[in-house]
């Protein structure tokens, strides 16, 4: 019987096995400054080292300003944590891109530009976004500190080996839709806990015909319905991306990686254990009306009116966004923007949004638009495509690189109340802040907003952009 | 880590569904580099308001309902992988979930800190919070070895799943890195016996 991508890679690293639990072998380890150094605390107590110091990477990007990053940071609690990093990375042996550091941005930003993330690798972090790095074809997924502390200290985990699904997106996409829609719209298909137990491998000509950085925003929300982690088979557009990245293999080493490579792609008679389809025609620009990423809907469409009367949760959520079922969210009036996060921060995604606004001014009752870079590589690139500029003339702030108001753990917070849209993966409660009020949405959506002031369909912008 | 036996114990209804860790613990409380104290932020933003007053009808304010069980809603733990959440609600005092379904990460973090999610169908998951409507001070027992719920009352205990090797762990107190350092010889000739990437 043919096999999987998953199982290939799974099998391969398989160091020992009991009762449907596996012993992994991991690959690649990133390490961020938030869910790290209680594991560092862990291999102190028990005096061991790290077991492969050259298979982890840090960085730090959860908790760092957006702005002076070349000044202490002020607030006493985030700089003690990121002080923490240096000093347990240096003990330890381990590489950091630290603040300040030209390669330093958001971990699963760096990866892919370094070349350290590759096909048929087993990667992890302290962080449910990680399933970003399966775009490449790799087995990769979130993991908590303690299992931080185990990868550190015999770079394998103990985990049950999940069950497979695959997502086929076969047809061509309608101008203005991007990758964030397509997960999007699947993610309000089957709901936050409908990938809950499964590792998901994206496939169709829909999905095929996407670069690697939209790959990347397809895999990165996959823990957004739940699953272990989101994959695409390597393919000539992700070994035209590898190649000649720092960390890539060169020369012998790329043309015997290149024949593994190619030996990856899920076998034609090999079978998942569920399926599901879907057109790529049928999909529009999404925004979401709730608190969790499956509370998503085409832009056209109204907030869902269920048919056995609002659930105490359904109501709790609707509440929490002040809005109504049966409501379009078209026209609203916005108050914020957020393009940035591990989903939508990279150059295609602010080209995107520089080409929409060029010559245009943010909406007077938009009191803030903040573009922040996944990475210095990014906030490089932006600069000497003169975008910085575009940003600034619109009435942006164009920030420096950090997982920012994504999250909120740094001072880029929204106030309560106001509603924000925003091209990161959640729009939990309190998530950009207590009483926040996230929409998320493609850059594109994101960026018509601000100039409109309101939420837009993009598809009426002329020309339409894609 | 501390054995987990028995529990008996009065339980905590949360009849929300999608609970997720943002909730259970906001971002901004995971600048600590320890893993105590977070039992204090724990639903900190449904717990209290802005001037950091105790919410009334928010459950864990009512002195009615008290123990070492929570039990919520269908979902629980979704969102981000921070073990914080298990770290603050193992702080709080709680020692067992109790749901329809539980997120993945959340489910592993639980484990790792001696903290059993136990999960129930939909029906004894509407079960067991009206028997707590019926009578808030219910008792319920947790029986890992023999892997079954019993709520005071009731004629039959609800059986529930555990991973054999994680219901091991539990029982004795081991952690999964005990194993893997264990393991050490098999993981290095592993790596010499791979092509490594």
């Amino acid at each position: 019987m043919g096999r999987t991508l998953f199982d290939k890679i799974w099998d391969q690293h398989v160091v020992a096995s009991m009762e449907g639990t596996d012993v992994l072998y991991i690959d690649r380890h990133f390490i961020h400054e938030v869910t790290s150094p209680q594991a560092f605390a862990g291999l102190r107590k028990r005096g061991i080292p790290v077991f492969r110091p050259q298979q982890t990477i840090a960085t730090a990007d959860h908790n760092v300003p957006t702005v002076d990053q070349h000044l202490p940071i002020s607030e006493p609690q985030s700089r003690y944590q990121v002080e923490q990093l240096v000093k347990n990375c240096a003990d330890f042996g381990v590489e950091l891109y630290g603040l300040g550091h030209q390669k330093q941005g958001i971990v699963h930003v760096i990866g892919p530009e370094l070349g350290i993330t590759q096909p048929g690798m087993t990667i992890v972090c302290g962080d449910s976004h990680t399933s970003t790095h399966g775009a490449f074809g790799g087995i990769a997924f979130g993991i908590g500190t303690s299992q931080v502390e185990q990868v550190l200290s015999s770079q394998c985990l103990v985990v049950k080996r999940p069950k497979r699904m695959r997502i086929t997106v076969d047809g061509q996409l309608p101008n203005g839709v991007f990758a964030k829609d397509i997960i999007l719209y699947i993610i309000a298909q089957i709901g936050t806990g409908g990938g809950t137990g499964y590792f998901v491998e994206y496939a169709g000509s829909a999905i095929q015909n996407l670069s690697m950085e939209a790959r990347m925003t397809i895999c990165n929300m996959s823990i957004e319905m739940g699953a272990r982690g989101g994959m695409i088979a390597p393919d000539e557009t992700t070994f035209a991306y590898v190649k000649g990245k720092e960390y890539a293999p060169k020369g012998a080493a790329w043309e015997q990686a290149l024949s593994y490579w190619r030996s990856l792609p899920t076998d034609p008679n090999a079978t998942f254990d569920a399926e599901l389809n879907y057109k790529a025609e049928d999909i529009g620009p999404m925004v979401t009306y709730g608190t969790n990423p499956g509370m998503g809907m085409l832009i056209g469409d109204s907030i869902p009116v269920p048919k056995n009367g609002l659930s105490k949760s359904f109501q709790k959520a609707l509440d929490y966004m002040g809005v109504s079922a049966g409501e379009s969210l078209q026209n609203k009036a916005i108050d914020y923007v957020f393009i940035g996060s591990c989903t939508n921060s990279r150059m295609e995604d602010l080209r995107v949004v520089a080409a929409y606004i060029q010559g245009k001014q943010k909406a007077a009752n938009v009191k803030q638009v903040i573009v922040v870079p996944g990475s210095k590589k990014v906030e490089a690139e932006a600069i000497a495509e003169g975008l910085d500029q575009v940003f600034r003339a619109a009435g942006f702030e164009f920030r420096q690189p950090g997982c920012s108001a994504c999250l909120g753990m740094n001072e880029d917070k929204i106030p309560a109340g106001a509603y924000c849209v925003s091209t990161s993966n959640r729009n939990f409660e309190g998530r950009q802040g207590p009483g926040a009020r996230t929409i998320l949405a493609s850059p594109l959506t994101a960026a018509a907003a601000a100039i409109e002031g309101r939420i837009i369909d993009v598809r009426t912008l002329d020309p339409v952009m894609v | 880590m501390e054995k987990f036996t028995l529990i008996q114990s009065r339980a905590v209804p949360l009849p929300i569904q999608d609970v997720d860790t943002d909730q259970i613990i906001p971002a901004r409380f995971l600048k600590a580099t320890t893993k105590e104290g977070f039992g204090e932020n724990l639903f900190r933003d449904w717990r209290y308001d802005k001037q950091d007053q105790p919410i009334e009808d928010f459950i864990l304010n009512n002195p009615l309902y008290q123990g070492q069980i929570l039990i919520a809603g269908e979902n629980f733990g979704c969102g981000s992988s921070r073990e914080h959440a298990a770290w603050a609600l193992g702080d709080y005092g709680f020692r067992v979930v109790i749901s329809s379904f539980f997120a993945d990460i959340f489910k592993n973090n639980a484990l790792n800190n001696g903290i059993l999610p136990i999960q129930v169908s939909p029906e004894e998951l509407d079960g067991l919070f009206q028997a707590i409507e019926h009578d808030p001070t219910t008792s319920f027992r947790v029986d890992l070895q023999t892997q079954t719920l019993q709520v005071k009352g009731e004629k039959e205990p609800i059986f529930f799943a555990v991973d054999p090797y994680k219901k091991i762990c539990l029982l004795e107190g081991y952690e999964d890195i005990d194993y893997l350092l264990s393991l050490r010889d098999k993981i290095e000739t592993f790596e010499q016996s791979k092509v490594l990437q």
